[in-house]
């Protein structure tokens, strides 16, 4: 059976997705992501557009606050604090990285 | 056949705990294994184990149709009881499909939605999650790929199959190790008009012999001889879209970076990063008369020192 292919999207800083694509993709109500995003942990891309746009990655992030919040039982705040957390730690991996390319 | 798991255990927790007291062990050993922040050997699999535990044990109906199940040994060969099925499992389906812990998936639970599908409510399909593992070069050039996953589905009878669903995609070019792709719509199908689920994959790319990843850079050791370094020349270096020639300038440094724009992976919808060649010197281990002399006339004759900023510090 002919099965047809499909294009697998980046979730980068270059697509863009919109407010109603975050929240339909997500298993946190709306009411939850908005306190992310009051709490700093989603970034739209302008905070004063009557409606806001998003990096694509804030998917990866929004799929990770989700995670974290039904693995820990975390509220909004307990989630962007963990989220801070885990942001420093991919930092810090990626410079691990970067120096090991370089050292070789 | 299903394997059993014995819950309690690997909770490490009595079969009469009280609720705090699975909630507490849970929760101890979340902060130990979840594979967000730990560093635990097999983390993401411990966890697993001991979240799939959780979710049946915290849930008092999830709990007492396990607890119906009886004890068993870990890991032996496992089917539920003849009427296990007709009290807690959904539809009239066979258990030689799922696994140990799609048992429990489709029950209500006060916590949980109710169970099965309903003719009067949407409800959207589940998202699919799978690894994709890519060569240096399938990640570099782009790829199709074309596998199978097993997906836990709703059967029209109200039970819960896994089910094969065919995946086959196009991984566009310049993809690392670690990034994360979503195709659309490709999940599981929705339900009574609900959209579909998407499908998540996660990318694993295997370590190239030469060049090493860093975000879109790619590093390549370049060797030279100490007379190329101080005199400069030009070498055929491979890149992973074709061999180009490189001038190496006079002076070249250890370690110094020579930078070749746009060689490295792709950004989409921006420029690529780059290739960066790190200068290493290697010295000849073996001398002939001839070359020797050459070498020790060299030191008599140089005022170079390599080690000026040692000696002033050592003159203090």
């Amino acid at each position: 059976m002919n099965v047809a292919t499909d294009d697998a999207v980046r979730l980068d800083s270059v697509t863009e997705i919109t407010w109603t694509q975050l929240v339909g993709a997500c298993a946190m109500p709306e009411v939850e992501l908005r306190e992310l995003v009051a709490y700093g942990a989603l970034v739209p891309r302008d905070p004063d557009a009557p409606t806001w746009t998003f990096e694509a990655r804030a998917l990866v992030v929004a799929r990770t606050a989700s995670k974290l919040r039904h693995d820990f039982e975390l509220d909004a705040h307990g989630v962007s604090v963990v989220l801070s957390y885990v942001e420093r730690i991919e930092q810090l991996q990626s410079e691990i990285r970067r120096l090991r390319a370089q050292m070789g | 056949m299903m394997k059993y798991k014995d819950y309690y255990e690997i909770l490490g927790v009595a079969r009469d705990a009280d609720a705090d007291a699975i909630k507490t062990a849970y929760r101890r050993l979340a902060r130990k294994y979840h594979p967000d922040v730990s560093k635990e050997k097999n983390a993401e699999a411990k966890f697993k184990e001991m979240a799939e535990a959780y979710e049946t044990l915290k849930d008092p109906e999830k709990r007492a149709a396990y607890d119906q199940l009886g004890r068993h040994a870990p890991g032996e060969d496992f089917r539920p009881p003849p009427d296990w099925g007709q009290h807690f499992a959904q539809g009239q389906g066979g258990f030689d499909d799922i696994d140990f812990a799609d048992l429990f998936a489709g029950l209500a639970g006060r916590q949980g939605r109710a169970s099965g599908p309903r003719a009067d409510r949407a409800m959207a399909g589940s998202d699919y999650e799978a690894v994709v593992r890519l060569s240096f070069d399938q990640a570099f050039h782009g790829t199709e790929i074309d596998f199978t996953l097993s997906a836990l589905e709703w059967s029209p009878d109200g039970s819960m199959r896994r089910v094969p669903h065919r995946v086959k995609t196009r991984i566009p070019r310049g993809v690392t190790d670690g990034e994360k792709l979503r195709v659309p719509g490709k999940g599981g199908k929705g339900i009574n008009g609900g959209p579909d689920g998407d499908l998540y994959l996660d990318i694993e790319v295997t370590a190239h012999p030469l060049y090493r990843v860093s975000g879109r850079d790619l590093y390549v050791d370049l060797p030279l001889a100490p007379w190329e370094a101080v005199l400069g020349t030009s070498v055929n270096l491979p890149t992973p879209g074709g061999s180009v020639a490189l001038r190496v300038p006079a002076g070249t440094r250890a370690g110094q970076q020579l930078r070749l724009a746009g060689r490295g992976m792709a950004r989409g919808g921006g420029t690529p990063g780059n290739l960066l060649a790190i200068a290493r010197i290697e010295v000849p281990t073996t001398l002939d008369d001839r070359q020797r002399a050459l070498y020790r006339e060299l030191s008599e004759i140089s005022n170079f020192n390599p080690r000026a900023q040692l000696d002033e510090e050592t003159a203090r």
